[in-house]
């Protein structure tokens, strides 16, 4: 896999590592991007890691683009020999599906849709060849989830299935953008998985919603207190699908201050997953459930 | 408090020199669009460079000061008025306690910045004031002033009134306004009559232009090489793999109208860039209005680090001009 590295203006440098999406690919961009962070090259102000690529900020009043291009290229051949095993987290992640307020938003939406006679889950359900809204669900949650990237707007995760291609849940956009998405939708857009981290415009297709708050300025949320942004790249999701009551629930949880997201610390080994996908995620969850 | 807002104008909001920091967590360096005006609106009151102040589009708002204050107005051309009385822009003017600041019609430009002796103090929000509406993080309460708001005022410093920014260093933007465009990122996905229309046609602003990004009409439609998508980039033939978005980039969604992410940016999504416009040019963007035609003018990293040095050296003179 080799990189293709391009300038973003005189102030940005542009690695993309593959042009397709794959886990490969995300580990690399990962992998290449806190070799950058480590390596503290001067006149870095900014790396954002993305899902295939990635982008630095720098000043090229303190580092030559062609020197700062120099510099990250001697990165890459480290990054492909580092072994892919991240030390991360996994969090689980309450999500009331076909709830009623993104229910309600699609309806208004409906025109903009590419088939207005059902929703976004029978859509979906559909065009991946599941046999039933039902069964769509099962596999949304039943396998764990990659954040490939953090963005759009704050904390908003991009995810990414840890499953085979063949597997993957792809679905178009809506045909043109939404004025609305109600905050905490869990969408799906081409590959990837999202969560709308604030109220706004949108494109992704709309399954659910989770009452966990995953961004908060106001820093109130009591897992929120130390950083606004719950979400880092790298971090791994599991979805677990609720209903009304668990919803409620969750919701005054949230409000009282006593919801706790179950997050374990977790290694993951990305050649031992792709010789045991099954198995990987199995114990995965386990440790998610504290086996 | 120091500042009771009588009318908020159109859209009014606290931004410094923004945020850095944050952008692979979605939060975006904020801040002035136009930095080189907000600089310079300080330095004549005598605050830090990088004090907050108000920016403000195509209509001024209405002020009234509880405390005396140093008041300078840069950026587009609204003349600011004391009680009714029209004061020079770019220059050092006082306003008294229990005067009001008011504004003419924009005659020129779009976003006037107004900077106030002391800065607006509003609490700091990861290292910033500038305000982040989307995120409802920084400025004052996260959002644009309104009615009612009373504006905090830091200690003042020692400026002098009359103070002015000769007119020969004011920066705008052309009639057509030419922005200078380093061409890169997935550049190579438009094919050659593409990429030689881009540069030729005659572009016009767009209604949708804001903070986040500037949206251009009027030229030909970008044709793209034909390929088979890559998985995960999506169907259309303007879609990449969902990446990181550079300030300044120019995507080009289904071909047709070029946006240029500004100060505000969604930090990535999945819509090709053409390249990106130099640092230099950034501030210009921030005074253009709806339908103002535009060039993008083609140059190269050589050109663009040139351009970077010169406005360097334009914001050196001024600083020099009022030391």
């Amino acid at each position: 896999m080799q990189s293709r590295y391009t300038f973003g203006g005189d102030e940005h440098l542009f690695v993309e590592c593959s042009d397709e999406m794959s886990l490969d690919a995300f580990f690399k961009s990962l992998s290449m991007a806190k070799g950058v962070r480590d390596s503290a090259i001067r006149g870095v102000t900014e790396i954002c890691p993305a899902n295939a690529s990635f982008q630095i900020k720098f000043d090229p009043d303190i580092i030559r683009p062609d020197d700062i291009l120099k510099e990250v290229k001697a990165i890459e051949g480290a990054a492909e020999k580092a072994e892919p095993i991240l030390k991360t987290r996994i969090v689980e992640i309450p999500v009331f599906y076909n709830d009623p307020w993104t229910h309600e938003t699609l309806m208004r939406f409906r025109e903009r849709h590419q088939d207005p006679g059902g929703t976004d889950l029978d859509y979906a359900a559909r065009i991946n060849d599941f046999p039933s809204v039902n069964d769509f669900v099962t596999a949304h949650s039943g396998s764990p989830w990659f954040v490939s990237m953090v963005g759009f707007v704050a904390g908003l995760p991009f995810m990414y299935q840890m499953v085979e291609r063949q597997r993957q849940i792809e679905v178009p956009k809506y045909l043109r953008p939404r004025t609305d998405t109600p905050r905490l939708t869990v969408g799906h857009g081409g590959c990837f998985g999202c969560i709308y981290s604030v109220r706004g415009a949108g494109g992704y297709q709309m399954f659910g919603i989770t009452p966990m708050p995953i961004f908060d300025p106001t820093q109130t949320t009591s897992y929120l207190r130390d950083f606004m942004v719950f979400f880092r790249p790298g971090d791994i999701v599991k979805f677990k699908p609720i209903d009304r009551e668990g919803y409620d629930q969750a919701v005054e949880d949230v409000d009282k201050g006593v919801f706790t997201p179950p997050i374990r610390e977790v290694t993951f080994d990305l050649r031992a997953f792709q010789k045991d996908i099954a198995g990987t995620n199995a114990s995965l969850e386990g440790m998610l459930n504290g086996h | 408090m120091a500042i009771k807002v009588l009318h908020h104008g159109l859209s009014t909001t606290v931004q410094d020199l923004g945020r850095p920091g944050y952008f692979h967590l979605g939060i975006p360096i904020g801040g002035a669009m136009d930095r080189l005006a907000m600089r310079a609106a300080n330095m004549l009151v005598g605050n830090d460079e990088g004090a907050a102040g108000l920016e403000a589009v195509f209509m001024g708002p209405k002020l009234e000061f509880v405390r005396d204050a140093l008041v300078a107005v840069t950026g587009a051309d609204m003349p600011a008025k004391v009680d009714g009385a029209v004061q020079p822009g770019w220059t050092a003017f006082p306003v008294k306690a229990g005067q009001t600041l008011s504004f003419d019609f924009l005659k020129s430009g779009a976003r006037i910045y107004i900077a106030v002796s002391g800065g607006i103090n509003v609490p700091e929000a990861l290292g910033s004031r500038s305000t982040y509406p989307i995120g409802a993080l920084g400025g004052f309460k996260g959002r644009a002033i309104a009615i009612g708001d009373e504006l905090p005022l830091g200690a003042a410093p020692s400026g002098v009134a009359g103070t002015t920014v000769p007119q020969a260093l004011r920066r705008a933007p052309g009639n057509p306004a030419e922005l200078r465009v380093l061409p890169g990122l997935y550049w190579d996905r438009l094919t050659d009559e593409a990429k030689e229309s881009f540069f030729a046609d005659a572009w016009k602003v767009a209604p949708e232009a804001d903070r986040m990004g500037y949206r251009f009409r009027g030229g030909r439609k970008l044709s793209f090489v034909d390929r088979t998508q890559p998985f995960g980039a999506g169907s259309d033939p303007s879609n990449i793999v969902d990446s990181c978005y550079p300030y300044g980039s120019i995507q080009v969604p289904g071909g047709t109208e070029p946006i240029i992410l500004h100060r505000d940016a969604v930090s990535g999504g999945g819509y090709f860039m053409l390249g990106t416009v130099i640092s230099a040019d950034m501030d210009l963007i921030g005074q253009l209005q709806p339908h103002t035609p535009a060039h993008f003018i083609k140059v190269t990293m050589e050109e663009a680090l040139l351009a970077r040095a010169e406005r360097t050296k334009l914001l050196a003179v001024i600083r020099q001009s009022l030391s």
